[in-house]
This record gives structure tokens, C-alpha cells and sequence, in this order.
């Protein structure tokens, strides 16, 4: 059978409306139903939210059900879930994680969180020590294992997760064998994060707020059923994660003075009076660099659409953390006076990072994760380098040398 | 504030990566690097030969004229795409002159210019716009050249690229009926080429004393027709500089693999792989600002001013900064004569003040989108 075409998931749009009028039918039914009608990831298998279409309809599925006021499933606050988890669980999961997992994710029934970086293994992620040790007492079918799989104990600290507080399961990367060199010896899990064992504590930023937290896992029981691909494969898994997390976060739309260029024009349009060459200068040098990196993000969409996906994808995320950076500087010093002062220092818990919400105080404090979260500018750099330019890499002096026996 | 034109073509079509393979071949043969340099300090720097294939048989001096008038009914789109290979092979041919500033500057012309602009299209005659190189979009009508009683010019033009070539000038001036644009057949004008900074582009002093000139615009649509080359101009510069920053960060990128110093290439340390990552992004943007540029331009679209702004605002400096680390990272043979590096530093340099600075591009840009000073 071959690709449906953009006619064929608009008839189906029709079809989906048709029996499920997003004025009368539930948020969540809705939802379930847009998910069964193979509409909620397009390029998804057939029976797992997906008809096997090119990714680039989603779009049209998109714009239609838009404009006809269907309910959407909150991208932006299930995002850990949609462009990490369901890449990874599609691909190394059992037909049974398909089953349990991608409906209620894809919904946003079920929240998912990332567990990979600890406070030792942050851009080298392949140093983890979160401990996974198998118990060769546990794993019956009774407790939710796989007969004469096993359960595995887990012990360690997460550190940068975002939604933990919210989350129902999370992907985990743990140590299961540190007598072999970094990149072996890793396992990859389903969490429950219900699970006797899960601590979840707030880690507080320098905004004041609290995205993020630390999860301290203390013989956390996971059953050997609930792993994703072989004993040992684990890194090779991380990596079709941390692929799609690149991925989600190159190709966002930028109108022109979209993103934080947006409240340093306007500043700039209503206080004549702190306006100053060297001001004007520096705002129309980011003007251009913001328009500029707008154009090579429609660059690079419209290569993807034309199916010549380029390497430019790589450096978009630096730049745009770049940009942020010195937009949310300049626009403190054009608020003068009241650049002194801060919105509010109170600790919260942001469901999502919303910068227009915030005063410019918290811009500029924010976007100092940008060059950091997601790979830092500085790994970013060496990855450009390394794998668009085909640079040698410097010499490893880790390669060789079983985890257990790297300093630490 | 402006907006954006909707969805603009930024990728390359198949035809124009046609037109870049044939026009690549032509001058990976026929201007390789060591014939470049010393060709510079011969009595023919231009290559007349080589543009003479160019311009004539692969057709692309009359890209932007259409076919009635003797061109090749393409756009600025294609004619932007030449001048990026131009850029990565620093070519001495009168591109830019002819092909670009002369050719905008008689096609906004109107009628009149029909004669003269087939001419230049078929490649059969070199044009030049007797205009300082670095004049900018949006400057004032130029007063330099005078139109006396009996219709002849007289003035003195400096920095005019390409001319020591040209046949025919194409010269804004003023006379008793305001501002005009006129020809003029190179023999009635006294040209001295001066020692340029760019080996490669050569500029030229142009004296005019009396020379009998045909009026091709007059008032009305001179002042437009100006303005119309010159930002065409500073848009198709932006992919030359494309060109230079793409060449220069390909051939760095190759040396430093190759270059052994400390017991490794010197390409596997950190401090000189983030450098030309960070040209990596920089040829990135580059190259979304001119596509955007050139395809605003090809399609008469209203953004075009705004995108020749951006373009030239942000291409000039990459440019120029992809030479100059070009040059470090080669070190020692970077300095020398024999290696081409100084032919595209020679180049960069000339454009980043070529067709207006980054900071006037930028100046003008405040008043294009609601920033003023």
C-alpha cells in the first residue's frame, strides 16, 4: 500500500470530525480518538497513532483540525514525552510498550521525564554511575517482570529533569557493568515514578523558579521487562534520544522580531529618550542576526520538505542561545532604571519556561541555560566540527579504561 | 514594522545547480590559483578570454534581461548564483560591473536602453557604472558628472569598478533638466586604473571632459533606475561574499587536517575546531540572508530593500572574518605570495566597503523597519 497523500489525511480529518464534534465530545476523548483515527503522529506505524505517512503531513493534519477548534494535546508541557520518549520507546520498545506506553503519552495522560544527567555526567553522559544491578530473586510475571528475566536494583542521583514533579514514567540510562570502558555497560529503562524509591526534590535556579529537579533513585525495583534493547546497548539507545531532542529543538518558526527580539524593539519604539548610538548599533547588529537566523531556520524546513535534510540543523541551537543571550542583556540596559528591579523572586514550578511572561530581569537570567541545556555551545561546537567538518577528534584518553577506573 | 515575503524560495532550484556545475567546471579549468596570481601583475589582469566564455557561451551576462531585449529571461536568483562561484574562485572578470551594476541600471532605465543593454546581455560589450564602488543603496543622486548646453558630460568618477575594461559607461548626471542617466562609449572617457587593494577587481579613476553621451533616463525614472542597481548590487554582492567565505572555510577545514604540528593535525584541537565551527554557522547564515536577498530582488517583492540590508549587514563581515581566519589558521603560508589566501582577503576586505559598509546597511535598516536613531 502506498504513503497516504495530504488529500487522503484531510478525508480522514473529515471522517475524524465527523464522529467526534470537538464541541460536544470530551478534551480527552477527543484526543483518544485523533490518536486511534492514526492522526496523532502521522508518520507513526498504522495502530500506534500513525498511518506510515511522510512526517512533513503532520502539518496539514495539524492546520485542518486548527481551524475546525479541535483541542490539541499541550505540545509545549509534554514535550519530554512526544519528541524523546515515543521516538525511543517506538524503535527499541516491545510491541507490548507500544501498547501500554504511546497512547496515554501521546494524550498527555501520562507525563514522561528524562532521567540522564547526574551531577558527574553532564556533556559526557557516558560517565553515568546511576547503578543498575540485576537481583536474580525477583522478576516473575506476578510483580509486572518477564519470567526468569529478573528485577533490577537502581541507585543513584539525577540532576537537570524537568517535569520529574509531573511525571508518571521516565527514561533511564543507568551503569549495569563498570568493568568495561564508558560507552559499554549501560542499560536503558522505563521508570515507574511511583515506584518505592523515587525521591523527587525541586532544584532551585538562579530565576528564582524551580523547572528542574533532582531525582535520587534508592533501590528503585525495575523490572527486566521494562528495558529498551539489550543488557549493555544502552548508550546506543541514548543516542537515538539525544538525536531527537537536537531535532526538536532546531526547527522552530521564527516570524521576523518573533522570540526576544520582540520586547527589545518594542522598548527600543517607546523610550526615545534611552535611545544611543552605540544602542542603536548593538539592537540593529541583533536585528540582523535575528532575522538572519529566522531565514536559515525556513532554510532548512524547506530542505527538509524537499527531502535534502542538510548538517545546518547542528548549529541553529547555538546560535539562537547566542542571540538570546545578547538580546536579554541588551534589553535590561535599555529599561534604565527599572532594569534594576525584578519581577518576582519567588520559587515556582513553571509547567513550561514562558519568557513573555516574565520581565526582562528574568529573560536575561534565563536565557544563560540556553547555551547549556540540550548539549552546551561548547560540545555543540565540537560535534559541528567533528561531524559536519569532518575535523579529528583530540585524543581520548577514556577510551580504553573500564568505567570503574576513570577519575572521578 | 515590515513583514516578511511569504514563503520566499530560499533552496537552490535544479536549473541554477545546473547552471553552478557548468559554471564551476569553466573556472576550476580556466582560473586556477597560481594562474590568477600571476596574471595580477601582468599587463592583461583581467581575463578577457575566460570572460568572454562566460559571459557569451554559458550565457550568464544576459541572466537578468529578458529575452526580447537579447537576455536569457532568468532573474536575480540565477545571476546571484554566478556571482557565488565567482566569489569561490575570485575570477578576474567584470562581473559585477557589467553584468550586475550596468545591466540593473539600464534595465530600470527604460527603452532607450534597449540598444545598449542587448549589447552587454549577449556579452558582446563590457559595461561599467561610473559610480565610486562604495556608494550605497540610498545615497544621494550623484552630482559629480555634469551635462553641459550641448548635452556632452564633464566631471571626474573615482572608484569605479571594472572600468579599465569597459566599453560603454553607463553615468549618472546632473543637468539643466535634473538628474539624467547617460552612455557613453569608453573611447570618449579618460580612464587611469589605480593600484587596488583587490588584485582581482580592479577600480579605476574616470574622467570625463566633454564626452558625448546619449541620454537612456531622464529624471523621472534616473533617480530609480540608480537606486535599483545599486541595491541589486549590494544583494548580488552578498553571495560573492558567500562565495569567498564558502572557499575559504572548505580550503581551511582541508589544511588543518592535513597540517602536523605537537604529534597531531592541528585541526584536532579545540581551540581551532570551535573557530571554524563558528565559521560553519556564519556561512550558514550567510547564505539564508542572500538567497533571501536574491529571491526578493528576482520577484520585485517590497521586503527587498529590508532583505539586501540584512544581507549586506551580515554577509560583508562573514566574509571578511572567513578570509582573516583563513589566513591565521594557515599561519606562516597564509603570508606568502604564492598561496591564493591573500587574493580572497584582498577580495573581502574590498567588499566589506564596497556598495556601503555593514554599519551604513545597518543605519539604513533603522529607517526601513521602525528603528530609528
Amino acid at each position: 500500500m502506498s504513503a497516504p497523500t495530504a488529500d487522503d489525511l484531510r478525508a480522514r480529518v473529515r471522517a475524524l470530525l465527523a464522529e467526534n464534534d470537538p464541541k460536544t465530545v470530551a478534551r480527552l476523548d477527543f484526543l483518544r480518538a485523533r490518536f486511534d483515527a492514526g492522526l496523532a503522529w502521522v508518520h507513526f506505524p498504522a495502530g500506534l497513532g500513525g498511518l506510515d505517512a511522510p512526517r512533513s503531513l503532520q502539518s496539514v493534519v495539524d492546520a485542518e483540525l486548527a481551524e475546525a477548534g479541535a483541542p490539541d494535546n499541550s505540545p509545549r508541557q509534554i514535550v519530554i514525552g512526544l519528541g524523546m520518549a515515543a521516538p525511543t520507546i517506538l524503535r527499541f520498545g516491545t510491541p507490548e510498550h507500544h501498547r501500554r506506553y504511546l497512547r496515554p503519552l501521546w494524550t498527555g495522560e501520562e507525563v514522561w521525564c528524562q532521567l540522564f544527567s547526574e551531577p558527574g555526567a553532564g556533556s559526557d553522559l557516558a560517565a553515568l554511575g546511576t547503578k543498575a544491578v540485576r537481583d536474580g530473586n525477583g522478576g516473575t510475571p506476578a510483580n509486572g517482570g518477564v519470567a526468569g528475566g529478573g528485577d533490577w536494583v537502581v541507585t543513584g542521583q539525577k540532576v537537570w529533569t524537568s517535569g520529574a514533579h509531573l511525571a508518571r514514567f521516565a527514561i533511564l540510562v543507568t551503569r549495569t557493568d563498570p568493568d568495561v570502558p564508558k560507552h559499554q555497560g549501560m542499560t536503558y529503562f522505563v521508570c515507574d515514578m511511583s515506584a518505592p524509591g523515587v525521591e523527587v526534590r525541586p532544584l532551585r535556579q538562579i530565576t528564582g523558579e524551580a523547572e528542574f529537579n533532582e531525582v535520587f533513585l534508592s533501590e528503585v525495583r525495575i523490572p527486566d521487562s521494562q528495558r529498551l534493547g539489550a543488557v549493555g546497548e544502552g548508550w546506543k539507545v541514548a543516542q537515538t534520544t539525544l538525536m531527537n531532542e537536537r531535532v526538536a529543538i532546531g526547527g522552530t518558526p521564527m516570524p521576523r522580531e518573533g522570540g526576544l527580539l520582540g520586547p527589545v524593539a518594542e522598548a527600543w519604539r517607546e523610550h526615545p529618550e534611552r535611545r544611543t548610538p552605540e544602542l542603536h548599533d548593538r539592537l540593529l547588529k541583533l536585528w540582523v542576526e535575528a532575522e538572519t537566523l529566522g531565514l536559515a531556520s525556513s532554510r532548512l524546513r524547506q530542505q527538509l520538505t524537499a527531502g535534502q535534510p542538510g548538517p545546518e540543523g547542528s548549529v541553529m541551537k547555538l546560535a539562537f542561545a547566542e542571540l538570546n543571550q545578547a538580546l536579554s542583556g541588551l534589553e535590561v540596559e535599555l529599561h534604565a532604571e527599572q532594569g534594576l528591579v525584578y519581577d518576582d523572586w519567588t520559587m515556582r514550578r513553571p509547567v513550561h519556561i514562558d519568557f513573555a511572561a516574565r520581565g526582562p530581569g528574568y529573560r536575561y537570567l534565563r536565557a544563560k541555560g540556553n547555551s547549556i541545556e540540550g548539549g552546551t555551545s561548547e560540545v555543540l561546537r565540537n560535534i559541528v566540527a567533528e561531524r559536519v567538518l569532518g575535523l579529528p577528534s583530540e585524543p581520548r584518553v577514556d577510551k580504553d579504561v573500564a568505567w570503574k577506573d576513570l577519575p572521578k | 514594522m515590515t513583514e516578511r515575503a511569504d514563503s520566499p524560495d530560499l533552496l537552490y532550484s535544479d536549473v541554477e545547480e545546473d547552471l553552478r556545475a557548468s559554471v564551476r567546471d569553466l573556472l576550476t579549468d580556466r582560473a586556477e590559483p597560481s594562474a590568477l596570481i600571476a596574471r595580477t601583475e601582468s599587463a592583461e589582469p583581467y581575463d578577457l578570454k575566460l570572460w568572454h566564455t562566460l559571459a557569451a557561451e554559458l550565457g550568464t551576462a544576459g541572466l537578468m534581461v529578458p529575452e526580447d531585449l537579447g537576455g536569457h529571461g532568468g532573474s536575480v536568483r540565477e545571476t546571484a548564483l554566478v556571482a557565488e562561484e565567482l566569489g569561490r574562485s575570485v575570477a578576474p572578470v567584470p562581473f559585477l560591473g557589467s553584468t550586475v551594476l550596468a545591466t540593473s541600471a539600464l534595465l530600470a532605465a527604460g527603452p532607450a536602453a534597449s540598444e545598449v543593454l542587448g549589447r552587454l546581455a549577449s556579452g558582446a560589450v563590457i559595461g561599467a557604472l561610473a559610480v565610486p564602488l562604495t556608494t550605497a543603496p540610498g545615497a544621494d543622486f550623484p552630482s559629480a558628472v555634469t551635462v553641459g548646453a550641448d548635452g556632452a558630460l564633464s566631471g571626474r568618477v573615482g572608484a569605479v569598478a571594472d572600468a579599465s575594461v569597459a566599453e560603454v559607461f553607463v553615468v549618472p548626471a546632473v543637468g539643466p533638466d535634473g538628474p539624467g542617466l547617460y552612455t557613453v562609449d569608453a573611447s570618449a572617457a579618460a580612464v587611469t586604473e589605480l593600484v587596488s587593494l583587490d588584485l582581482t577587481r580592479r577600480i579605476s579613476d574616470v574622467v570625463f571632459e566633454g564626452a558625448p553621451a546619449a541620454r537612456v533616463a531622464d529624471a523621472d525614472t534616473a533617480p530609480a533606475a540608480l537606486q535599483r542597481a545599486l541595491t541589486v548590487g549590494a544583494g548580488v554582492l552578498a553571495s560573492e561574499q558567500v562565495g569567498i567565505t564558502d572557499w575559504c572555510l572548505t580550503e581551511t577545514v582541508a589544511y588543518v587536517k592535513e597540517r602536523y604540528q605537537f604529534g597531531r593535525p592541528v585541526g584536532s584541537f579545540q581551540a581551532l575546531k570551535h573557530r571554524l565551527a563558528t565559521l560553519y554557522l556564519e556561512l550558514v547564515s550567510a547564505r539564508a540572508a542572500a538567497r533571501y536577498a536574491a529571491d526578493t530582488l528576482a520577484n520585485g517583492h517590497e521586503d527587498s530593500d529590508v532583505a539586501v540590508a540584512v544581507a549586506a549587514a551580515r554577509c560583508s563581515p562573514i566574509a571578511l572574518h572567513a578570509a582573516e581566519e583563513a589566513l591565521q589558521l594557515h599561519a606562516g603560508i597564509g603570508m606568502t605570495w604564492e598561496h591564493p589566501i591573500h587574493l580572497y582577503l584582498k577580495r573581502a576586505k574590498s567588499d566589506d566597503v564596497a556598495l556601503g559598509t555593514a554599519g551604513r546597511h545597518r543605519a539604513r535598516l533603522g529607517g526601513l523597519v521602525d528603528l530609528p536613531a
